[in-house]
């Protein structure tokens, strides 16, 4: 212990540069995405592995703090002490009953729909792009959001008193506009999909001096999801499982977790293990899909038409590398329709009392389908990524689940409803037999 | 056929940091050898050694990605707007 607190007291900083994804150009380390000198590609934050490496043990990131920190070494931030408002160290729950009802044997959620404080993965990457964004200087910060989002950058920043101005679609579900509106940002409803508030939101990003979390704070932005893997692996006893299932939406999540099983091998952390990767996309927005199942190495965009609101990206920017990763490690990537997506929040709640939202629910109905297809072997230790919360989206089950039986406070009136309850149940039963 | 070209931020420094420019093209890829013409260097960064449009950057016509319209040969009308953005992350 007394040793774990002598490394993090001397550690240094560990992130090196911004570097393009593409041909490796260098830039300082301010708020910058593009390879404006060269070749307009990606940038991505440079580590020098070997200062992690001299810094980390899984004893000292056992002695850090409950939450996404204890990895900070990995993250590009400087300060000592970051915004942290709890996120991260979400349960990893043995899925049994699930497994059971799949024929699988080994299944592990991870229940990011419990992430803290906006119940979504994005608090992740929100907690690193502010952090960042203050060490940068920024007063206001910005989003272009599908909802969660949204929510994750009008909560931190109300946390960390920052000015926060986030743009949406118009047609978002109630409940993640509401979500927003409690911490009182300025809230631009675009009438347009997501991909027109993206655009928008580039040219907003040109003309003011705004910290935008996933725009110039991108490269800072995107290492946060890193954290879903490091807690994987750590969560499962400093090893990593065999194969994932996590969502499709720009494809960023779904390269940073392969990211962050790669820098915990690379580190000495894990022992390498190939993992195979697979990503789930709805029907109505499934370009990434496409093109895995096409063979091209290039995304078409679509114009999304899905419930699948918050993975509704047509155009999405880490699309060929999301395909990459799935091609390289013999993963899959799959696409479901609205009714299984229902379908599979019903099961995950009814199986594993997880209560996911649209995302959670094409994940789950794509695990089901890579299963039956005999994609996934019932011994591979598995491993799906919830990343966001039901209560947001009741509107997509609203229509598909049950209703309150309304009795007189009386006994028999009780026993009247309990005994037409297990008729129907029975009933019910007797059906899905024939 | 004089269009508005919206330039983003990272290829201002071709623009005199210009965010809006005017510039003459039938078609996105005559606009290319235009904007080259009056910013030598911008083409560069927009387009691959095989002159064709990077993969990270997005060419809007009037608000529409012209992968739905006919890509570089997506034509051009007097008074359009055509904007340059680079890909963003997700939401």
């Amino acid at each position: 212990m007394t040793q774990a607190i002598e490394r993090l007291r001397t550690s240094k900083q560990t992130f090196t540069a911004l570097q393009c994804k593409e041909c490796g150009e260098q830039y300082s380390l301010g708020a910058k995405h593009v390879c404006e000198d060269v070749c307009f590609g990606p940038l991505e934050i440079a580590y020098d592995y070997e200062a992690i490496r001299n810094q980390v043990s899984r004893e000292t990131i056992e002695a850090g703090p409950h939450s996404i920190w204890r990895y900070k070494a990995f993250l590009p931030v400087e300060t000592d002490t970051p915004i942290d408002v709890g996120t991260g160290m979400t349960p990893l729950v043995k899925a049994n009953r699930l497994a059971r009802q799949l024929g699988i044997k080994e299944l592990y959620i991870k229940n990011d729909a419990v992430n803290m404080p906006t119940l979504s993965f994005k608090d992740r990457v929100v907690s690193v792009a502010l952090t960042r964004a203050k060490e940068l200087g920024f007063g206001t910060v910005s989003c272009a959001s599908t909802g969660n989002l949204a929510n994750s950058t009008a909560a931190i920043a109300a946390h960390a008193g920052l000015e926060c101005c986030v743009f949406i679609p118009a047609d978002l579900e109630a409940g993640k506009i509401l979500g927003t509106l409690i911490y009182d940002p300025t809230l631009m409803a675009v009438k347009g999909n997501y991909d027109q508030v993206n655009r928008l939101c580039s040219e907003v990003a040109n003309t003011h001096g705004w910290g935008f979390v996933n725009i110039n704070l991108r490269p800072y932005y995107s290492e946060g999801s890193k954290t879903l893997g490091f807690e994987v692996a750590e969560q499962l006893g400093w090893q990593l499982p065999d194969h994932i299932v996590a969502p499709l939406a720009s494809g960023s999540l779904f390269t940073k977790i392969y990211k962050g099983f790669n820098e915990f091998v690379k580190t000495g952390l894990v022992d390498a293990k190939d993992v195979r990767f697979s990503g789930a996309q709805a029907e109505g927005c499934s370009p990434i899909s496409l093109a895995f199942k096409e063979g091209r190495d290039f995304i078409t965009p679509v114009k999304p038409n899905t419930i699948a609101k918050s993975i509704a990206i047509g155009n999405p920017a880490d699309g060929i590398y999301a395909l990459e990763v799935a091609r390289k490690t013999n993963g899959n990537i799959e696409d479901v329709t609205d009714e299984e997506i229902i379908d599979g929040i019903k099961l995950l709640a009814e199986t594993e009392g997880i209560f996911t939202e649209t995302a959670g629910g094409t994940t789950v109905a794509v695990l089901k389908k890579l299963v039956e297809a005999g994609k996934i072997n019932p011994d591979e230790k598995t491993v799906v990524f919830i990343t966001g919360n039901g209560l947001k989206t009741t509107e997509a089950v609203q229509s598909h689940i049950g209703e309150p039986l309304t009795i007189e406070p009386k006994l028999e009136s009780f026993e009247r409803a309990w005994e037409r309850a297990n008729t129907l149940n029975r009933l019910e039963w007797q059906q899905t037999q024939v | 056929m004089p269009v508005k070209v919206l330039i983003p931020t990272p290829l201002q420094k071709f623009t005199n940091d210009e965010a809006a420019v005017e510039c003459d093209g039938g078609s996105i890829a005559e606009l290319m050898n235009t904007l080259e013409a009056k910013f030598p260097g911008i083409q560069k960064r927009l387009c691959d050694d095989k002159g064709e449009l990077r993969r990270f950057v997005n060419f809007y016509v009037n608000s529409e990605d012209i992968r739905f319209l006919d890509n570089k040969a997506t034509v051009l009308n007097d008074g359009d707007e055509v904007s340059i953005v680079p890909a963003v992350a997700g939401g």
